[in-house]
């Protein structure tokens, strides 16, 4: 290279035209195509290059309030560290002794004997955010109510480390995708029902979700059913709703007899 | 003369054996999700595939190819022996232990987060430190072309560098900053969540990460095909490159264009302000220019080839080329693919018309054709033309190299025009089983059953190259002439600075990297609120 950059003409050349290049798309992208809008809150310079950069301007402010729900729903945000708050004192055995109140109905160590969900191993994400809708009322449960409505906060945390901490008693029939049923292995796509693993666990799990096998089959049932109707309704994203409601009377039965096992 | 003929070989193989693994498991999944066979009971299997098959064929077949031809070029070019080249070796085994480190754990179900990683979704660690190791180990390369020229400058001062070398330190540089922004994804965003250092990760800013590199390395991908279009075949017909500067132009504004345009992969995302959805859709469209530069300086070239066999008029010089060169056959074919994939790109640049074809089989149809079928037919013709030099053995049978280039061109075609109508009608992408009972998908259901066909003739093809490569080592020993690249009309003799080195473009490159993507990504980083919980894969709560 001989001389200066700016008398250069591949320099001169390339930087030029790659900067009037840019300056061109930057007026279309951030001034003449937000301002064709037929928007009021987008007219004007500043707003048009805000919207179009992403920047919440205060239009937003100008939205309505969010609509308050008739019904009770759930308020339980479950993030990987909503449970991770060191515990004043708490955790398992804490809650193995505030878990003398269960016993009667969910068994001596959270195996169920009854129609009643089995609670040792569950996850404790899950445990805390049913216990919680309980004592909302997002859940509705005659039962459960009364039972945890003066527990505070920690209560509900340790009771849920302590039936976490327990053994698991997995049926190996439900091991094996193979002999499940379509509706468990591979859901209903023109339904918008995705397989029950895809959250319930053996594809992938997500958080705040229970695993389901074994559970008491009239207990499957009976939830399955609400959910149908809309009777129970503490699923944040009507998720459970939705795919319950499109589910066959045949296929509530297939996949409630294939998470039971012999339950 | 080729001083490293064990590493350059090396990297072919494992290239090409790898990528005849992959191919396989690209059959499997077409035919798993066709009507052809019931679902699958366990999709996680598919999507298993789907990971290890995007991660051979778009992480480490191509990166392997463009490494062995950099090696290659090195030598064959500059006329001296590799510097570095216990380097390249070190870098060669990085991306071996990469691949195991990465694949075993996605063929234990731990990590089917496909090979683009597609955060809050989070698996194995050892898979993210695999694609890593593969990138440390292609780096390598990346620096070693770099120091090879700049060694071979310093012996010719003045001299014009040759353009094959000057054609692949672009690509090397392009791939060394292209490949920061996946860098960037993986160390910062996702295998913090992986390790358990972190429990939320900013999926929004992940992916714009993402698309930092992931359009740009289609580029990288491309570089070894157009390398072969301008160095090899004029030479291999007979004929001359038309133009040496053009040629050098197209690979400078690859570098320039080639990066600032990633967010086009990224028209459906909220994250991202619409303004700069549109500047990325022009930068987009600029591409255009070095991809027309090339088509044209390439027809030229092999214009002037054919007027000197004789040919006559103006189209009557077509028939009187060599068609039965296996370069210039390989030349043709991927020039057709390139129209057609060229022309569906068109739509996915656009803002407007990408939101019909969005996230549909379309895309897949389209990325296959264009790299598949353009690029990859590219590779195999250098295969083709380096082996002998290789070798060091005849590549005698060229009736098998015809039909495996035809049957390459014939498969995907069928396996990638159904493809992209299915996506038009609508079909989604990344399922492992579709229900075509259903009234309405029955015409889908017919063009996967088409692609499926158009698969299995892929892997015929393949399995005819992999079989032309294996007895080549056993065929007689030739001592084949030292290899050249193609002259130019007007052969260079001195040249302008910005045509001589890279420092212009590869400024160009990173201040337009900035200018496009530096508030994205700072907006995303100063959003908090955009970190999410990891979705874990492989069955962890």
């Amino acid at each position: 290279m001989s001389g200066p950059l700016l008398r250069n003409r591949w320099f001169v050349g390339s930087v030029g035209g790659t900067f009037l290049l840019l300056v061109f798309s930057v007026f279309v992208g951030f001034v003449w195509l937000p301002s064709a809008q037929d928007d009021s809150l987008f007219k004007g310079l500043l707003n048009s290059i805000c919207s179009a950069a992403g920047v919440p301007r205060s239009w937003l402010g100008e939205a309505s309030a969010p609509v308050t729900s008739p019904v009770k729903v759930s308020e339980v945000v479950m993030t990987p560290t909503t449970l991770d708050e060191p515990s004043s004192g708490g955790g398992v055995g804490r809650g193995a002794t505030l878990a003398l109140r269960c016993t009667m109905c969910h068994g001596l160590r959270g195996v169920s004997t009854s129609q009643t969900p089995t609670l040792a191993g569950q996850y404790a994400s899950s445990l805390y955010k049913e216990l919680r809708d309980f004592q909302s009322g997002a859940r509705a449960s005659a039962v459960m109510a009364p039972l945890v409505a003066e527990l505070h906060d920690q209560d509900l945390r340790d009771l849920s480390a302590y039936y976490a901490s327990l053994p698991r008693q997995q049926s190996p029939a439900t091991q094996d995708l193979q002999s499940a049923p379509d509706i468990v292995a591979t859901g209903a796509p023109m339904r918008n029902i995705p397989p029950c693993g895809s959250c319930h666990g053996r594809l992938t799990a997500k958080l705040g979700v229970p695993w389901l096998d074994p559970q008491p089959r009239d207990y499957l049932k009976t939830q399955l059913e609400a959910f149908a109707h809309g009777t129970r309704r503490n699923d944040t994203s009507a998720q459970m709703r939705n795919i319950a409601r499109n589910m066959t009377t045949e296929e509530i039965d297939a996949s409630v007899d294939y998470y039971s096992g012999t339950r | 003369m080729i001083y490293n003929k064990r590493l350059i070989l090396a990297h072919f193989w494992l290239a090409f054996a790898l990528f005849g693994v992959a191919i396989l498991l690209g059959e499997w999944q077409m035919f798993i999700r066709s009507p052809l066979h019931g679902w699958l009971r366990n999709a996680d299997l598919y999507y298993r595939s789907v990971t290890a098959h995007g991660t051979v064929m778009g992480y480490v077949f191509p990166t392997l190819v463009a490494m062995g031809f950099g090696y290659f070029i090195s030598e064959a070019a500059l006329g001296q022996p590799l510097v570095g080249r216990r380097w390249a070796w070190a870098g060669y085994y990085m991306i071996i232990i990469g691949s195991v480190a990465a694949v075993v754990p996605v063929a234990m179900g731990l990590d089917s987060v496909l090979y683009t990683f597609y955060p809050p979704m989070i698996g194995n660690a050892f898979y993210y430190i695999g694609v890593v190791l593969v990138v440390v180990g292609s780096w390598v390369w990346v620096a070693l072309m770099g120091i090879n020229l700049y060694v071979w400058k310093r012996a010719h001062p003045g001299a014009p560098v040759p353009l094959a070398m000057f054609a692949n330190v672009a690509g090397a540089y392009l791939w060394g900053w292209t490949a920061v922004g996946a860098a960037l994804e993986l160390l910062f965003q996702i295998l913090p969540v992986a390790l358990g250092f972190a429990t939320t990760i900013n999926a929004g800013l992940s992916r714009v990460l993402f698309s930092w590199t992931l359009h740009a390395i289609v580029y990288f991908w491309l570089m070894p095909a157009y390398i072969a279009f301008y160095t090899i075949v004029p030479r291999a017909i007979g004929g001359r490159l038309y133009s040496d500067s053009m040629a050098r132009i197209s690979f400078a504004l690859f570098l320039v264009f080639a990066m600032p345009i990633g967010i086009h992969h990224l028209f459906a995302d909220p994250e991202v302000g619409a303004g700069f959805k549109v500047v990325h859709s022009i930068f987009t469209a600029m591409v255009a220019v070095p991809t027309l530069l090339t088509v044209f300086t390439i027809c030229a070239s092999v214009e002037i080839a054919a007027r000197l066999r004789g040919g006559k008029g103006l189209f009557g010089w077509v028939k009187a080329l060599p068609w039965a060169n296996p370069q210039m056959l390989a030349l043709a074919l991927s020039f057709v693919m390139l129209g057609f994939g060229g022309a569906g790109g068109l739509i996915n640049m656009s803002y407007q018309l990408d939101s019909t074809i969005h996230n549909t089989q379309w895309v897949t149809g389209h990325f296959h054709l264009i790299f598949g079928g353009a690029i990859v037919i590219m590779y195999f013709a250098l295969a083709y033309d380096l082996w002998p030099h290789l070798t060091g053995r005849a590549l005698l049978n060229l009736r098998l190299v015809h039909w495996q280039l035809w049957l390459w061109f014939i498969g995907m075609i069928v396996l990638t025009f159904p493809w992209h109508y299915a996506g038009l009608l609508g079909m989604p992408r990344r399922m492992a089983f579709y229900d075509y009972t259903a009234p309405g998908m029955f015409a889908e259901g017919v063009s996967v059953v088409m692609s499926t066909i158009g698969g299995a003739i892929l892997v015929v093809s393949a399995a005819l190259f992999l079989t032309v490569l294996i007895r080549n080592h056993s065929a007689a020993r030739v001592d084949p002439e030292p290899f050249t690249f193609s002259r130019a009309v007007h052969e260079p003799v001195s040249l302008p600075w910005a045509l001589n080195g890279l420092g212009l473009w590869l400024g160009l490159m990173i201040a337009l990297t900035i200018t496009n993507y530096g508030y994205p990504i700072v907006q995303l980083m100063m959003t908090p609120e955009g970190r999410v919980p990891p979705v874990f894969v492989g069955g962890k709560p």
